[in-house]
């Protein structure tokens, strides 16, 4: 809400300059967004009234006027359409500066002098008018100095205000607060009540007293809504961000802003036989201020006559039944809405409004005959009219209860760390306007006015006590607890071991979003639909991931494009899919690898990673974690059907590990061989407690051999014939060369084998290794059709 | 015996003349082998009368161990001269960079999230975690944060369908863990949170870190030292905390934290807000079924980008999500 400071002041006066007035409010919980003065900076703009206007001899646009209010009259040549003689403008004299540092000086304007300049508002740095000069009332003073004349030595406040305290968007509620925080006496306005002229009343009707549990509604007859609105309440609203409209606009703006009760003015004459508030009818239209059509829904409040809604209640009047210069008499609506039932409606049109921002947040529901009765008296100085006797119907069982509240000596302090004396604390419900209605044994009775819908329990006053009591001025002390220990699995190793682990393999992490482009994903996770999000923020953030690939990838393209040409990154993080329309979220672990392998350096590097490399990389987070995973050739969409891996723990799959698949990659626009893995943290986070093993004293044997395998078989079926015939002493079996050539035959490859035997308890002799190594080598020829190479 | 010293001052002769090991071996061999000039001098011990026999004995021992000496010393000196000259030959250009893998780095996101663990966990808080799909209930209602509450108008919420949302903040996580287990509570609860929101200063996604701590006997004003204590302890410096009241449906009171940082052009503190907290609102603990006249507690909540930020001085929060190498490798 954006306030006038002088307004402000008009109620409460504290001995306090802008600055300090401003960080003493946002201290007490209305957030201060910043201020800034109501005008530019400008000088030597007096009071000038325009005493004759002639055309210009050379210019269609152009008028030549004299021009009153300086030392003597001048002439000033001026193309503003609404320049008159008789009207009161602000003249910048010869010498004056306006806001930009815009020097006035002497000038010919197509061979017309001109000594000085005619102004609008925007000129002046008030607003972004300019339509035209800036037209000042009749009795203002010729020759005084404008800034002065306006009162411009103000700021316009703006200040943040959070949803529960709507007590706060009006003068009456900041002054309020501002004379708590200052025991400052705050004054108001008097308002009494308007007499009767006429007996004419606007029948009401209201047939949904839940959502409107408080109408009143005022005949004013015969009003002038040609009149202007007065500059001092102009300017006043201007400088709360409000426009002037016309007098009937402006005077329920006014209240509103200064009372904190939304108000409505209807032309009498458009109301057909009297005023219904009632839920709307299902595709009810309505044309409103605005100019838009709605189509209502029956969850929506409005104001209607005998033949159609006028409005929609606490949100925006219609188009048809609102006040023109035209009108004759006035139906004036101060009303009392329930918020939840209002709650959401000007959202669900596309409308946010003044009224319906305050509906929402809850108005003081004794409001509204007072503020009925300020405005009347604020119209009739303007507008004249006669006006009649207010309406109010109202229904108790719907409008809010007074509440008082049991407030407790000892829990004040619980909560708030400390104990405040009985005599502060009455005196800042007191002066917040909550009335200590009983003092009990062990503390208080309060009673909460209508102006404080938020408050409705304990914890609600110990707030207030705390915040105007100031929680700089609470106690710190240091919590106590109990100092138990709790279980850590050995097994489990923290997500930040996997995470440094690949820190120190050289990833780098990454963190994407959780909703991807829908086309990158389907090239990447064709079979899974992503979850769509309703309202996304756009259409390449669209759908949830269902991998972590997704994210990736684009990553890898988006570095790839700035000459990043050796990429290693890994994420972890949920992936979402949809499972019997059930919402599966797993936290994940991928990466991607593109490029070389280590960084380029003198003696080589210049070897892009292979599936290999990536391969090793992961069987060492696996000893790391602690478990076994078996690396089986599968086939997955986004990878090359030759290099894939499906990797199992147990039998169950756990992830995968591949080279991405030249179509997709080259869909992807991205270059070079890519490797990529994706595997369930879950699977994987849990591995064993160490249990110590006997070293064996005794030495250990190898032997190697050359085989020549063919197509078709695998490393994996080499390893699984070896392990089955090599006896329970073998302890290892490593490959420590593949080659493959021509002069091997098509398809034919050769692999050297290492085998380890080692007993725990004697020396194995010549013999009986011998008779092993010959086992397998028979077995790896019968079973895999393998041949010893010589 | 004039020839004895003649032989040994050959000797020495011939060992200093000795340019290798295998010269100086033959030496040896010539004066001091079975066979050699100085040995075969004890063989005319026997021509000599017993008397005679121990001191000439003792003289050409003595002209041996001369000699002797003289091809040690020569052999260490030809010896370290050959060491020397093998490592001369394998000397290296030490400045030349070292190869293989080089580091790769956290994310600052990551980062700062592990540092914020670290401080927590040592305090006996757990690390929770929780759904990133979440209900309306446990984003919303169980935070007190009805439909119609005015407050889920400052969360830009992602909806997959009326009922179902991506979580605005991690609190639900706080309603999950309540729900589950029995109060005492010490926890944090990182993770990501998204809301419909974007342009300079905003991202759809961003990570929250919240921390709730509940038992019989908490205040305002534990809240506000663990709060003061973290901040310090995060930015490493004795900063100015402020507490500034505000608004949130599941905390009461509620408050808004600021930092001094640096001045303002006036010389007043400059402050930042850098995260809420306040006491946990009562009827969140009835959501959770936990008597709110037993327990009280404190919750707080901060941005983890923004916090990175200052930390770090990175001065625009899109990047944390670009990605970029260059960027990401300046937090490892």
């Amino acid at each position: 809400m954006k306030f006038s400071e002088q307004w402000l002041r008009e109620w409460v006066n504290p001995s306090i300059d802008t600055q300090e007035l401003v960080d003493q409010i946002t201290m007490a919980g209305l957030e201060v967004d910043g201020f800034e003065p109501v005008a530019g900076r400008f000088s030597g703009v007096i009071v000038g009234q325009v005493a004759s206007v002639i055309p210009h001899p050379d210019a269609d646009k152009l008028r030549v006027c004299q021009v009153v209010g300086g030392d003597e009259p001048v002439q000033v040549v001026c193309g503003a359409p609404n320049v008159r003689e008789g009207l009161k403008i602000p003249f910048a004299v010869v010498g004056a500066v306006l806001p930009g540092d815009f020097k006035i000086k002497k000038a010919k304007l197509r061979g017309q002098p001109s000594h000085g300049m005619l102004c609008s508002e925007a000129e002046l740095g008030l607003s972004d008018n300019h339509d035209g000069l800036m037209e000042l009332p009749d009795d203002a003073p010729v020759g005084q100095d404008v800034a002065a004349y306006l009162g411009l030595n103000d700021v316009t406040i703006d200040v943040d205000l959070t949803p529960n305290r709507s007590d706060c968007l009006s003068i009456r509620g900041i002054a309020r607060e501002v004379g708590v925080l200052n025991s400052a006496l705050v004054s108001q306005p008097e308002i009494t009540p308007v007499a009767a002229v006429h007996s004419e009343v606007p029948a009401i009707s209201v047939q949904a007293p839940q959502g409107c549990p408080r109408y009143l509604g005022r005949i004013l007859r015969n009003v002038n809504l040609q009149a202007t609105t007065p500059l001092w309440m102009q300017e006043k609203l201007r400088r709360s961000g409000v426009r002037s409209i016309d007098p009937a606009v402006d005077v329920t703006n006014y209240v509103m802003l200064e009372q904190g009760q939304p108000m409505h003015a209807f032309d009498r004459d458009e109301i057909k036989g009297g005023i219904v508030v009632r839920m709307a009818e299902q595709g009810e239209k309505l044309v409103l201020l605005d100019g838009q059509e709605v189509t209502l829904t029956s969850d929506t409040l409005v104001i209607a006559d005998h033949e159609k809604p006028v409005a929609i209640a606490g949100v925006m009047g219609g188009e048809h039944s609102g006040v023109s210069e035209k009108t004759r008499d006035l139906i004036i609506e101060a009303a009392y809405f329930d918020p939840i039932t209002l709650a959401g409606k000007a959202r669900h049109y596309g409308l946010h409004t003044d009224a319906s921002h305050r509906f929402e947040r809850g108005v003081d529901y004794q409001l509204a005959r007072d503020a009925m009765e300020r405005a009347t008296a604020l119209l009739m100085a303007i507008v004249g009219g006669e006006p009649g006797d207010i309406v109010e119907v109202a229904s108790e069982q719907h409008l809010p209860a007074p509440r008082s509240i049991d407030l407790r000596e000892q829990r004040v302090a619980d909560v708030l760390g400390m104990h405040i004396d009985r005599t502060t604390v009455e005196e800042i419900l007191t002066r917040l306007g909550l009335h200590v209605s009983k003092l009990l044994k062990d503390g208080w009775q309060v009673t909460v006015p209508s102006f404080r819908p938020d408050i409705t329990i304990e914890v609600d006053l110990i707030e207030e006590i705390g915040r105007i009591y100031g929680y700089n001025n609470l106690p710190v002390t240091e919590p106590v607890g109990s100092l138990g220990l709790r279980n850590q699995p050995e097994a489990e190793r923290p997500l930040s071991a996997i995470q440094n682990y690949f820190v120190s393999r050289g990833y780098q992490e990454a963190v994407t979003y959780s909703f991807v482009d829908p086309k990158v994903q389907g090239l990447v996770d064709p079979e899974r639909e992503g979850i769509a999000l309703a309202n996304p923020i756009s259409a390449d953030l669209s759908v949830m991931r269902t991998t972590l690939w997704s994210g990736l990838l684009k990553t890898v393209a988006y570095n790839l494009n700035r000459q990043q040409p050796r990429i290693r990154l890994f994420e972890t993080g949920l992936r979402f899919v949809r499972e019997n329309g059930e919402i599966d979220q797993q936290p994940m672990l991928a990466g991607v690898v593109a490029g070389a392998q280590v960084p380029e350096n003198w003696a080589n590097g210049r070897r892009n990673a292979d599936f290999f490399d990536v391969k090793g990389e992961l069987e060492s987070l696996f000893s790391l974690l602690g478990i076994e995973v078996a690396f089986v050739a599968g086939q997955h969409p986004a990878l090359h059907p030759g290099q894939t891996a499906e990797l199992r723990r147990d039998g169950h799959h756990v992830g995968w590990l591949g080279t991405l698949h030249p179509q997709v990659q080259k869909k992807l626009e991205l270059n070079g061989t890519i490797l990529m893995f994706e595997l369930f943290l879950n699977s994987i986070r849990s591995g064993y407690v160490p249990n110590f093993k006997e070293i064996s004293k005794f030495p250990e044997v190898r032997r190697d051999l050359a085989i020549i395998i063919g197509d078709g078989v695998t490393f994996a079926d080499v390893e699984r014939v070896v392990k089955q015939h090599a006896g329970d002493q073998l302890t290892s079996l490593r490959a420590f060369d593949v080659y493959e050539g021509q002069n091997l035959g098509e398809g034919n490859r050769s692999l050297a084998l290492s085998l380890f035997w080692q007993h725990p308890e004697r020396t194995l002799n010549e013999e009986e290794v011998h008779s092993l190594f010959n086992g397998v080598i028979g077995a790896l020829q019968e079973e895999l059709g393998a041949t010893l190479r010589s | 015996m004039e020839n004895l010293e003649q032989l040994v001052q050959d000797g020495l002769a011939a060992v200093a003349k000795a340019d290798g090991l295998q010269a100086l071996d033959q030496v040896r061999v010539d004066y001091l082998g079975k066979k050699g000039v100085l040995t075969q001098q004890l063989k005319s011990l026997g021509q000599l009368s017993p008397e005679e026999r121990p001191a000439a004995g003792q003289r050409i021992n003595d002209a041996k161990a001369r000699v002797q000496d003289a091809i040690n010393a020569r052999r260490d000196g030809l010896e370290q001269a050959a060491i020397d000259q093998k490592l001369a030959s394998e000397s290296i250009d030490v400045t030349l960079p070292g190869r293989g893998q080089d580091l790769g780095g956290l994310h600052p996101v990551t980062r700062t999230l592990q540092r914020m663990e670290q401080f927590f966990s040592r305090a006996g808080y757990t690390v929770e975690q929780g759904p990133e799909i979440e209900d309306d209930y446990h984003n919303f209602e169980a935070l007190n944060i009805p439909g119609h509450h005015p407050a889920r108008a400052m969360h830009d919420t992602f909806y997959f369908n009326p009922g179902t949302l991506l979580r605005t903040h991690t609190s639900p996580v706080q309603i999950r863990t309540m729900e589950a287990n029995k109060p005492p509570f010490r926890m944090i609860c990182p993770g990501r949170v998204y809301r419909c929101d974007s342009d300079m200063t905003h991202t759809p996604m961003f990570h929250q870190v919240e921390g709730l701590l509940v038992d019989k006997n908490v205040s305002f004003a534990d809240l506000k030292s663990t709060v003061e204590e973290f901040l310090r302890v995060f930015f490493e410096k004795d900063l100015k905390v402020r507490f500034r009241p505000s608004y949130f449906p599941f905390t009461e009171p509620s408050a808004e934290v600021d930092i001094e940082w640096g001045r303002e052009a006036d010389g007043s503190i400059k402050w930042l807000e850098v995260m809420g907290c306040g006491m946990v609102h009562p009827k969140v603990f009835e959501y959770c079924g936990i008597d709110p006249e037993e327990y009280r507690g404190f919750a707080f909540g901060m941005g983890v980008e923004r916090l990175a930020m200052l930390r770090y001085g990175v001065n625009d929060l899109r990047m944390f999500f670009d990605n970029d190498l260059r960027f990401l490798r300046q937090f490892r």
